[in-house]
Parts: C-alpha cells; structure tokens; sequence
C-alpha cells in the first residue's frame, strides 16, 4: 500500500514537473477554454449552452490522449520499465497508476471549467449535477483508458503522436464539441459515433442538460464504459516491459478491439 | 541445488531472430562468490545476465538462482537479487530521494538513505535524475540494487562512466557485499576490475564460455609465459639482441628489453650474467606473469 502512495504521489508531481505534462494537463485546456469562452460565445452565442460539457471533454482528451501515452513509450524506450520490472514494480501499476493521476488532473482542470463556465463566460450549467459528475468520470475512464492503450501498443514516439491524433483531430471536427451533432449533416453521424467524445456530448446533453440528443444517452453512456472496460484490459495485457524484446501477450492489431463497441452501437442506431 | 550454489546456468540458449546470442552456456556461482563475465561486445554477457533476471526468456537450457527459476517465478525472484543494468533508467523528473523510497517500499523495505550518502550522493538527494551526471546515475542504480540487501548482485558494467575514486569506493563496496555473504555476478569489459574483485571469471567469445576459472588459473594457461622486462645503464639488450634461455619472443619497448619466457628463473639468470659480462649496470628488472587481459586477448583472437 505504501508503495502504491509512492507510486501514485510520484506520478501525480511528475505531471506538474514535467514540462510536456503541464501543457497537456492545465495550461492547454485551459487556455483554449479561455480562448473559446471569450471568442466563441461571443461569435456563436449558442455554443454557450455546450461550453462546459464541451470543454470538459477538450480537457479530458488533452491529457489522457495527448499527454498520457508518450510518457508510456518514453519510458519503455528508455529502459525505465526494465528497471521497475526488477525491483518488483508491477506492470498493473506501470499503466494504472498513471491512468489515475492524469485522471486526477483532469478532474482539477474540469472542477475549475464547471465552477467558472457560468460566471466567466456565461455557459449554460447542468440541470442534473449528478449525471454531469457522473458523465464525467466516465468520459475520464474511457479516455484514460484508450490513451493508456495507445502508450502500450504504439511501437515509438512517433507513433504514439499519430495514433493520439487520429482520435484528437476527428473528435474536435465530429466529436460534437465546436458544433452540435444534431447540426452536422447526418452522413457524418457514422463517423462521429466511432468517436467517444461524440458520446460523451450525446451523454452530457441528454442526462446532465435534459436535452434531446441524436443518439438514446443511455446507449452512448453503455458504450463509453464498455469501451473503457476494453480498452484498459486490452492495455494491461498488451503492456510490453521493454521496447527490444518484442515478446508480448497477443498482437499490437488487437488493440483494435476497442472499436468493437462503437460499432455495435453504430449497427444498432442505423 | 547444492547449499553453497547460488546460481547454476546449464545449457543456456537464447536466440534473437537468426542471431545465436548465448549457445549453451553452463556455469555456477558459489554464494558469497563474485564471479565475472568478460567477453568481447555482442559476447553475450548481458543476454545471460537478462535471462537470470528475468528480462528475457531462455530458449533452451536450465537456471536456478537460489532455488528460483528466474523465467517462472519473478515475483519470488525479485526479493533474492538485487540488479544494476547497464543503462540504468530512471523517470527524468524523480529525485534521488524519491527514487530511493520508491523502490525500497516496492521490495517492502525502510528506505535505505544511508546508501546515498555512502555512495557520494548526499548532496544530490533532491536532484532530478535527468540532472545526475552518468556516474551519478550509475551510482544510484547500483543504491537501488542494494538497497532490499538481496543476496545475490548482478551488475553490468558497474564501472562505466565512473571517475577512479568512484571506482575504488565501488570496488570496496563488492568486497564488503562479499564478506557480508551477498553472491555477486558482474558482466564487464574491464579485465583489471574483473582480476581485481571477481574469485572466478568465465569468458565469454561469441555466445560460448570458452574458459572459465580463477584469473591466476586462467593466466597461468594459454602460453603459460612470463614477462621479463630489463633495462640497463647502457641499453646493451635493446641494441645486441642475444638470446636467452626458455625466451622465445622479445620487444623492445622504450628503453626496456622485454622477454616473453617459459623459465623466468633460467632468464634471469642467463641475464644477469650477461650483463656482469660486459659491464651494464642494471637499472630496472621486471617480473610479471600475464594479466588477465593479455590471456583475454590471447584467447578472443585465436
């Protein structure tokens, strides 16, 4: 247990030491926040109602998908992981503590975007706290999770920046965070559900502002917490000590698995 | 295993795609030995070392260290050896302090302080590793070895990157883990730390132990000569070339006439007379058996 406060009190200072961490857990989010707070509203007036959920989701994103995943190759490439492995850290550890303490970031920098979304900005508040607070963790386990993913599958830092943006870059465009999903064209929506910050705005508007919503919340809700279930076991069993031996549990493609929930949901809704 | 066996590797085979990195390799090491590897780079010193820490799984062969298979039982591994890789890498932004209690409570251990400052890293408890230079770095990766007090030690290439001081005050700390009964095993290029600090060395040429022994033994093979090195007032020997008894190679070497003989003892004597002879006066004379590197080399080159 001792060694677990270690881990997880090291981890946690590590994201606000490190200077790539705090970009992607506080200074990015937030300073686009500021950004689409002060020009957005004003450019858009209705992206007021979406500001919050929509940033939230921005700041869960930035860090479990950008900030999350290099330190995972980072260390494997620098033999870090070699290291623990002997002197009996486990690998259950090496991903999950990370995954917590970006968590733990996220839900600083979302804390701060849902008490001052209305005052700074005018952004819509909840109707329901609850399901908002709820929606929210499970968009940071989801999200934690798939970053966490692609720091154990992604061969180098290379890679690691592409994978993150082919979830990042659609999720801004499709994911429903600048415009509504209900607003784009509908032969976009196949795409936009692959995604799961479409979800957790179609989650966000139904249950946390009772809106109404392109997809049932309750379906979108399913498939974030399916696909964060998948996609953190599919972490821990990929997880690869040591980027020279390339020995691991099954197959790097297998990480593909995570997409299964998506489209399961996709053959569902069509 | 027999009770004074720490590690027994028998057979050991380890295969990367089409490169044969350790063919057959058997040994053993005695607890409370400190035993070296040596061989040349790509020898497979460090293969062996990884599959008896269990970095890496054998392809074929046995290994026991103190009764744990390393490629089966790594939990139960980890509280008997302590390990010193040989790129030692740490979080950029941990400090050597948290580093030290990281992996102490991870071995479920007090954190062991003392070590920092008996390793000259006192002063550098609050710095980022990222900061340490290599030798610092080195120094604490082998703290975080020993830390736990595990009782077997492998260290790879323990000395890189260390200045002299650090290297005597590494070698005392050997021989102090030693006393104490901890079992070393060391995978070095450095033939005068291994003939220095290790009871037993096996030398590693392309995958193979190709001898293993004490390094008196060792040395003593091979060509089995002694260096006669002499030089005088006049430097008569460097100029005249006569030969001597059981000589059957000699260098010149700046002022110094240096015989390769089988009778050090018929050389020296032949020598001396010689000298009397014609009135050189003797100003310096050499007796040396072959080091550990020459039988190094004398063996990696045939």
């Amino acid at each position: 247990m001792i060694a677990l406060f270690n881990h997880f009190a090291f981890e946690f200072k590590a994201g606000l030491r490190d200077s790539t961490l705090l970009l992607m857990n506080y200074l990015f989010p937030l300073v686009f926040y500021a950004l689409m707070g002060l020009v957005m509203v004003q450019v858009n007036p209705p992206f007021a109602e979406a500001l919050i959920p929509a940033m939230v989701i921005f700041a869960t994103m930035a860090s479990t998908l950008l900030g999350l995943p290099g330190p995972l190759v980072e260390s494997r490439e620098a033999g870090i992981y070699r290291s623990y492995k002997v002197n009996g850290v486990p690998a259950l550890s090496i991903v999950l503590i990370p995954a917590l303490t970006t968590s733990f970031h996220v839900l600083i920098v979302s804390t701060f975007i849902a008490l001052t979304g209305k005052p700074l900005f005018g952004g819509a508040l909840p109707v329901n706290w609850i399901a908002f607070v709820l929606i929210t963790l499970l968009g940071v386990f989801t999200c934690t999770s798939l970053g966490a993913l692609i720091g154990v599958v992604a061969g180098d830092s290379r890679s690691v920046v592409l994978l993150s943006q082919l979830v990042f870059l659609p999720s801004m465009l499709l994911g429903g965070l600048m415009v509504p999903l209900s607003l784009l064209p509908s032969s976009v929506h196949p795409f936009s559900l692959l995604l799961p910050a479409a979800h957790a705005m179609q989650a966000y508007t139904g249950f946390a502002y009772g809106q109404e919503t392109v997809v049932a919340p309750l379906i979108s809700a399913l498939v974030l917490g399916i696909s964060g279930l998948l996609s953190f076991g599919l972490a821990i069993h990929l997880f690869n000590w040591d980027s020279r031996n390339s020995s691991r549990r099954g197959h790097s493609l297998m990480a593909l698995l995570v997409i299964v929930p998506y489209l399961i949901a996709l053959v569902v809704l069509i | 295993m027999m009770k004074n066996m720490a590690i027994r590797v028998e057979g050991l085979r380890k295969v990367y795609a089409d490169v044969v990195a350790v063919d057959g390799a058997t040994f053993e090491v005695h607890r409370g030995e400190v035993f070296g590897l040596l061989g040349p780079n790509g020898a497979g010193k460090t293969t062996i070392l990884e599959c008896l820490e269990g970095l890496r799984q054998p392809d074929d062969g046995h290994l026991d260290v103190m009764g744990v298979d390393p490629s089966r039982n790594g939990r139960k591994l980890r509280n008997v050896i302590g390990v010193q890789l040989q790129t030692s890498g740490l979080p950029a932004t941990m400090r050597v302090d948290e580093a030290m209690a990281f992996f102490c409570a991870y071995h479920g251990v007090a954190a062991r302080y003392d070590l920092l400052d008996r390793l000259g890293l006192s002063e550098k408890r609050s710095s980022q590793f990222a900061l340490l230079s290599v030798g610092q770095q080195r120094r604490l990766a082998l703290a975080l070895a020993i830390a736990h007090r595990p009782p077997v030690l492998f260290l790879d290439e323990p000395t890189a990157g260390l200045d002299v001081a650090s290297r005597s005050e590494l070698h005392l700390l050997i021989d102090e883990l030693r006393v104490a009964g901890t079992t070393v095993v060391l995978a070095t290029h450095d033939m005068a730390e291994a003939e220095k600090i290790a009871a037993r060395v096996a030398i590693l040429l392309g995958g193979r132990i190709v001898a293993t022994g004490t390094p008196r033994e060792l040395t003593a093979t091979g060509e089995g000569y002694t260096k006669v090195s002499v030089r005088t007032e006049q430097s008569l020997l460097c100029r005249d070339g006569a030969h001597f008894p059981a000589v059957y190679r000699r260098n010149v070497l700046d002022d110094y006439t240096v015989y390769f003989s089988h009778d050090p003892a018929a050389t020296v004597s032949a020598i001396l007379h010689y000298l009397d002879e014609r009135e050189d006066q003797l100003v310096d004379l050499r007796v040396e058996r072959p080091s550990l590197e020459e039988r190094f080399l004398e063996i990696t080159s045939t």
